[in-house]
């Protein structure tokens, strides 16, 4: 017995290797300062806007505008939302607020289930003359909004939507439709072609076919549209002014007005902290979801 | 079960003629596989009848109904799709659902259809999950589940299994052969797969070009095949063709193999114009039917060995000639006796060998 050897297990000792020592390239030296230099464009006059909006008038008109404030003050923060004059009515930017909400959701629903529809359509069904149809509708998104701005008020008069909130939201969903259209029926052009010819053999119809198969595959690509919609809408001026009713002026305007009115001492930490408050909910839908964003550009096609 | 009947088809892509002048009866009950090599039109067949590409010109009929310009899902049409195309966002339950939603039943008849069809196919366990937690297998149990519960007579397969593994592929033949016996619906199924066709089909129609060029029972088909390409296009290895010339011999008519002393006698096939004196005419002779070290066989020919292929149960002898290889299918064991180089004698009986007219490519 004892005359087997015992077998050794076998044993290593791993070797350090040396680190290889980083290098950093000429190139991304380059995109890095570039990247820089593109947050400091946004960064700093943001800086200012909210340092301003939390200062004392006293402290502003020393001119100093990159200072910190020495006394923080939510009081601009506060005249904004409810004092603020635009005209007349002295209610703060509250009341635009409210009236952009109320153009949002409709706008939103038009422009997206319009172009949606028609993206759908345009690539999933044999539609005659589509190519020529995407072609007008490419030709018609590069044509400025000030071309056709008073036709189509002279058309939201005739039927009677002009100065209300569904006149703005159909300008929004015309205006939106050449690019929203594009981009769905790109997304849909990736839908494998035996998904669309199970559904013409199990169902046939425009209309279940869409709501039962595609639209739930359209996750992603709503997103991406989501965002691109609320944030045009919303950061919208032009549109609310000309088309908007007196009651029905989004944000952007009463802010617009807001500054254009002030009475006699300019009010800059008022204006900002306004200018501030108009900005914040597309900051929101930013964060909230950005990372579906982001998913949403890249994702491409649909995976059966 | 319905027949399915297409008359005189044709269809262009533009300028491009893919099929024409197609005509093609299938029985009711069939099992009809469309089989040829890629790109030669069988999908483009399968989906003008399917009613998913609309037809240049001709009819198409379904149980006698003339269904060339009704949309798909009025036709009484299931179809499986080779990627399965099942969808995405829906669970399995929703899409066998689905499949039945051109259809106006009632909410007890659509639960008792899914749930047979899901019992048939055993993946009553999957109801609830999505297409993307199944395996290859799975789905295309689905897809065919989706087509079973439509309860119609007629069933498109285009080339439902080449997605799958080899072991799959040949116990989902088995099933769809079996849910054929049991069902007897009518059955048009694409594939470029012969052993798919040989098994599964009670009759085939092989194309080439858009071009039907034979339809007949498999058996008529590798026994009998009308023309070089059939021949050459069924069997694995492939048919060896071998060029000749008709002479006569005594009143008898003979062919003289090109390159070959031997002489065939060609008594035993039809006689008459086809084989006149002078004609150039094809050899075809099946790689299994060769004997090896037969000496008096009608036709005997001798090569040298070029290489020998042992596939577990068989084995396959390569002779070298000038052209392609000649293969001989042979006993394994008698394989290991013949040495590269070596001349092999290989006779073949009377009714073994296939005869074309070497202009036309036909059968003689
Ligand atoms: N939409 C189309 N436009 C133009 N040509 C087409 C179109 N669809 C098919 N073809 C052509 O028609 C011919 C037949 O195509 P088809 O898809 O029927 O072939 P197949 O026999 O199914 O081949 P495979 O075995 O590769 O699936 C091909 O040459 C193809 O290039
Ligand atoms: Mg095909």
């Amino acid at each position: 017995m004892t005359d087997i050897l015992p077998l050794e297990p076998v044993r290593r000792t791993f070797r350090d290797y040396p680190k290889k020592p980083r290098k950093i390239r000429g190139s991304s030296i380059a995109i890095l300062v570039f990247l820089t230099m593109c947050a400091l464009f946004i960064a700093i006059p943001l800086y200012v806007i909210i340092v301003t909006s939390i200062k004392e008038m006293s402290q502003i008109i020393q001119g100093e505008i990159f200072s910190l404030p020495t006394k923080v003050t939510f009081e601009p923060w506060w005249k904004a939302w409810n004092e603020v004059c635009s005209g007349v009515q002295c209610e703060g930017v509250k009341v635009g607020f409210i009236n952009s909400l109320m153009i949002l959701f409709p706008s939103l629903v038009l422009s997206i289930g319009l172009s949606m529809v028609t993206g759908y359509a345009l690539a999933l069904w044999n539609i005659r003359w589509a190519g020529t149809f995407l072609f007008v509708l490419f030709t018609a998104a590069f044509v400025p909004f000030q071309i056709i701005m008073i036709p189509l008020i002279i058309m939201t008069g005739i039927i009677k939507v002009y100065g209300t909130i569904w006149g703005v939201a159909i300008v929004h969903a015309v205006l939106a439709m050449p690019l929203l259209t594009l981009i769905f029926r790109n997304y849909y052009k990736d839908i494998p072609n035996e998904i669309m010819s199970a559904a013409l053999m199990d169902s046939g119809s425009f209309w279940r076919i869409f709501f039962e198969i595609i639209l739930p595959m359209s996750g992603n690509i709503l997103i991406v549209v989501l965002i691109l919609q609320i944030t045009s809408i919303w950061n919208d001026f032009i549109i609310g002014l000309y088309f908007g009713g007196i009651g029905t002026k989004p944000m952007t305007v009463i802010l617009a007005n807001s500054v254009i009115t002030s009475r006699g001492e300019i009010s800059y930490n008022v204006d900002m902290a306004a200018a501030l408050l108009t900005a914040i909910p597309p900051l929101v839908i930013y964060f909230v979801l950005g990372k579906f964003f982001v998913q949403g550009i890249t994702a491409g096609a649909i995976k059966g | 079960m319905p027949r399915v009947e297409f008359q005189n088809i044709a269809k262009q892509y533009g300028r491009v003629t893919v099929l024409d002048e197609l005509n093609l009866d299938v029985d009711d009950g069939e099992f009809l596989v469309l089989l040829g090599p890629s790109g030669c039109g069988k999908t483009t067949l399968l989906n003008l009848l399917a009613g998913l590409v609309e037809t240049t010109a001709g009819k198409i009929l379904i149980d006698g109904r003339d269904v060339t310009d009704l949309d798909p899902k009025d036709r009484g049409l299931a179809m499986v799709f080779q990627s399965y195309a099942l969808y995405p966002t829906k669970t399995v339950r929703g899409n066998l659902q689905f499949g039945l939603s051109s259809q106006k039943l009632d909410r007890t008849e659509i639960a008792r259809r899914v749930d047979w069809a899901a019992k048939l196919l055993q993946i009553e366990t999957l109801l609830d999950r999505k297409p993307s937690q199944l395996s290859g297998g799975q789905r295309q149990r689905v897809a065919i589940g989706r087509a079973l519960v439509k309860n119609v007579g007629v069933f498109l397969f285009d080339e439902p299994l080449s997605n799958l593994d080899a072991k799959l592929r040949t116990e989902m033949r088995l099933e769809i052969k079996r849910l054929h016996d049991e069902l007897k619906h009518t059955i048009v199924y694409v594939t470029h797969d012969q052993i798919e066709a040989m098994t599964m089909a009670t009759r085939i129609a092989v194309m080439d070009g858009g071009v039907i060029q034979q339809v007949g029972t498999p058996d008529e088909i590798y026994e009998q095949p009308a023309n070089l390409f059939v021949a050459q296009f069924i069997g694995s290895p492939s048919m060896n063709v071998l060029s000749a010339r008709v002479e006569s011999d005594g009143g008898k008519p003979v062919a003289i193999l090109d390159g070959f002393e031997t002489r065939i006698d060609l008594s035993g096939h039809a006689t008459g114009d086809a084989l006149a004196p002078g004609t150039a005419i094809v050899v075809g002779l099946r790689p299994e039917h060769g004997e090896i070290g037969a000496a008096d066989r009608p036709a005997q020919i001798e090569l040298p060995l070029l290489y020998a292929e042992k596939t577990g149960g068989d084995a396959t002898l390569f002779l070298k000639t000038s052209g392609r290889p000649f293969a001989v299918r042979i006993d394994p064991a008698a394989a290991g006796g013949v040495r590269a180089g070596e001349a092999v004698q290989v006779g073949y009986a009377a009714e073994k060998f296939n005869l074309f007219d070497a202009r036309t490519g036909r059968r003689i």
